[in-house]
């Protein structure tokens, strides 16, 4: 299975640098399924995954932004007081160290899809399919 | 109260003056030529021999020495006495591997406490004050000059160095000290911090301050006087010629009177090297003329001032100098540190970075601080914030080893750091220190 290809980028902080860039991605018509950002007082990075991961790393290429193609893993979560403790429980027993998730909107009622970066991924993968945890494919979080 | 340390000396005419530096010189260039080989070679490179020098007028004959003559000849190659008749070192700050060491005999260090005693005596001290110096201790030349001084004029010396602050104003109310010597940014942080504790100057019985090692604007000096309520007098020198006390000031508080009894400082263009008249703006150069193991002939300080023989006020009729007005090299001073912008561009390279960066210094809370903003490639960057902030963390600690002080590293995108046509804006510099 091909894993879901999420594009970080590097944002100064800066105010409008993270409307540029936004504003960038969507005048080429590309769709946004997920984005997160992490900050600190000097710069931020935004997460991103997108319908056209390949068209969107040229277009930032062109226009001079830096950025990092990362495979991550998107997991279908029950959308139930502990959902996300379960999740969190199969990686940790596993080993499995998680960098850092966070939570999208799925047009599914009653699911919570949730992207994890983990240290592991061929391990975290193994985890949670063997506790029967939904594993998204890209198509599903592309939005294609 | 005596008026001066040495009213002979510092009230000299200028006929006497002149007559006693050449005698000085001519003797000096002797004791050099003889014993210092690096220098020897300049001079017959040059074509001069000892006997060509026969009064301050040949001065400008000698050839010049530099930092990176002071550097290529460490430890000992521009060292004119035995080991043995030395009885100390200094050393400048900063700068791993480039560090220059300057040596004394007794003689030496009597001459340069001196030079500091007439600067305590010119600020208003005598045996009756009670001189806390502040300035560190140790390789800088800072404490032990003002040190040697005070104890020279009589002063009860508090030897606090720097540092602890509300202990320093603790020793100062209790002791009574009534001169202060440190440098200017620690004075206002002193004077920050007395009025923190609830106290005013009337707490404290301080009259007078010697501020040096480091640029200060006029404002500052207005600023520190009031919130401790005491005279600032400004000081000036550096290690490679003796150390504080090269030039101090007077009561009239417009420029420094050289100690050329000691020192013989010239103005030359910094580009030709040629020597400029009296009231030009250039580059100062300082000629040892009664240093025996570290003596150094027309050295290039790189500091810009004007020297002026204008009548003082005060009697004295040494020569005065401004304050420097700037650098003929990119030499910063950061927090007392000599910091050359090549040194941290040489550990950006070092650590696989760009050599585009930007060096910004600013003096917030009177502390100096040090920010670099360094572009990162795509390899550098990563989608976990914990590996960019590692990295950073580990830039700013390398800069660190090198240079002595800790800087604040931000790590940019590429081409975000603007690109000069002709020559690279590396550094800005936000002190403003220079009126």
């Amino acid at each position: 299975m091909n894993s879901i290809q999420q594009i970080s980028i590097f944002v100064e902080n800066e105010t409008g640098k993270l409307a540029e860039l936004t504003k960038l991605i969507g005048d080429a018509g590309i769709d946004l399924s997920a984005l997160s950002l992490a900050d600190t007082r000097d710069f931020g990075i935004l997460r991103i995954i997108v319908n056209k991961p390949d068209e969107t790393c040229t277009l930032l290429q062109e226009n001079g932004w830096t950025f990092k193609i990362t495979p991550v893993i998107g997991v279908k979560v029950p959308d139930v007081p502990g959902g996300v403790a379960g999740i969190l429980a199969t990686l940790s027993e596993a080993g499995v160290n998680v960098e850092y998730m966070y939570a999208f909107v799925n047009r599914t009622p009653g699911e919570a899809d949730t992207i994890f970066r983990v240290d592991d991924e061929e391990t975290a993968l193994s985890a949670l399919r063997s506790a029967g945890i939904d594993i998204l494919t890209p198509e599903e979080v592309y939005g294609i | 109260m005596a008026k001066y340390w040495n009213a002979d000396i510092e009230c000299m005419s200028r006929e006497e003056m002149k007559k006693l530096q050449s005698e000085r010189l001519v003797k000096q260039v002797r004791h050099v030529y003889d014993n210092v080989p690096y220098y020897r070679n300049l001079m017959d490179e040059k074509g001069v021999k000892p006997e060509d020098i026969q009064s301050v007028d040949d001065l400008c004959k000698l050839p010049f020495l530099s930092k990176a003559d002071l550097r290529e000849a460490y430890p000992t190659g521009l060292l004119a006495t035995p080991l043995s008749e030395c009885v100390r070192i200094h050393s400048t700050s900063g700068t791993t591997g480039k560090r220059v060491v300057a040596y004394y005999t007794q003689n030496d260090v009597d001459l340069w406490e001196d030079c500091c005693a007439r600067a305590i005596t010119a600020a208003g001290g005598d045996e009756n004050d009670v001189c806390q110096v502040a300035y560190g201790y140790g390789l800088f030349t800072g404490g032990a000059g003002l040190h040697g001084g005070s104890h020279k004029v009589g002063c009860l010396t508090l030897p606090m160095s720097s540092g602890n602050t509300e202990r320093q104003i603790q020793f100062m109310r209790d002791l009574g000290a009534t001169i202060l010597c440190c440098t200017p940014s620690y004075a206002a942080y002193i004077g920050e911090t007395l009025h923190d504790m609830g106290l005013t100057p009337d707490d404290i019985k301080l009259k007078a301050g010697i501020f040096g090692a480091e640029p200060w604007t006029e404002e500052m000096r207005r600023s520190i006087e009031k919130s401790l309520g005491i005279k600032a007098y400004d000081i000036f020198g550096l290690t490679e010629i003796s150390g504080p006390g090269v030039a101090f000031e007077c009561e009239e508080q417009t420029g420094m009177h050289i100690n050329e009894d000691n020192f013989i400082p010239e103005i030359i263009n910094p580009e030709t090297g040629e020597v400029l008249p009296e009231g030009e703006v250039g580059e100062l150069v300082f000629t040892s003329i009664t240093k025996e193991a570290f003596p150094l002939l027309r050295y290039r300080t790189r500091d810009l001032c004007v020297l002026s023989r204008k009548k003082c006020s005060c009697g004295r009729t040494l020569i005065k100098m401004t304050k420097p007005m700037g650098r003929s090299d990119d030499m910063m001073i950061i927090r007392g540190v000599n910091v050359f912008p090549s040194q941290i561009e040489t550990v950006l390279i070092e650590q696989g970075y760009s050599p585009n960066y930007l060096i910004e210094v600013d003096r917030v809370n009177n502390t100096d601080t040090l920010d670099i903003s360094v572009e990162m490639n795509a390899d550098q960057f990563s989608d976990k914030m914990k590996d960019i902030q590692d990295k950073e963390k580990q830039l700013a600690g390398a800069i660190k080893t090198m240079l002595g002080i800790n800087p604040k590293v931000h790590l940019v995108s590429p081409k975000t750091i603007t690109r000069s046509e002709g020559k690279a804006v590396r550094v800005i510099d936000r002190r403003k220190l220079h009126d």
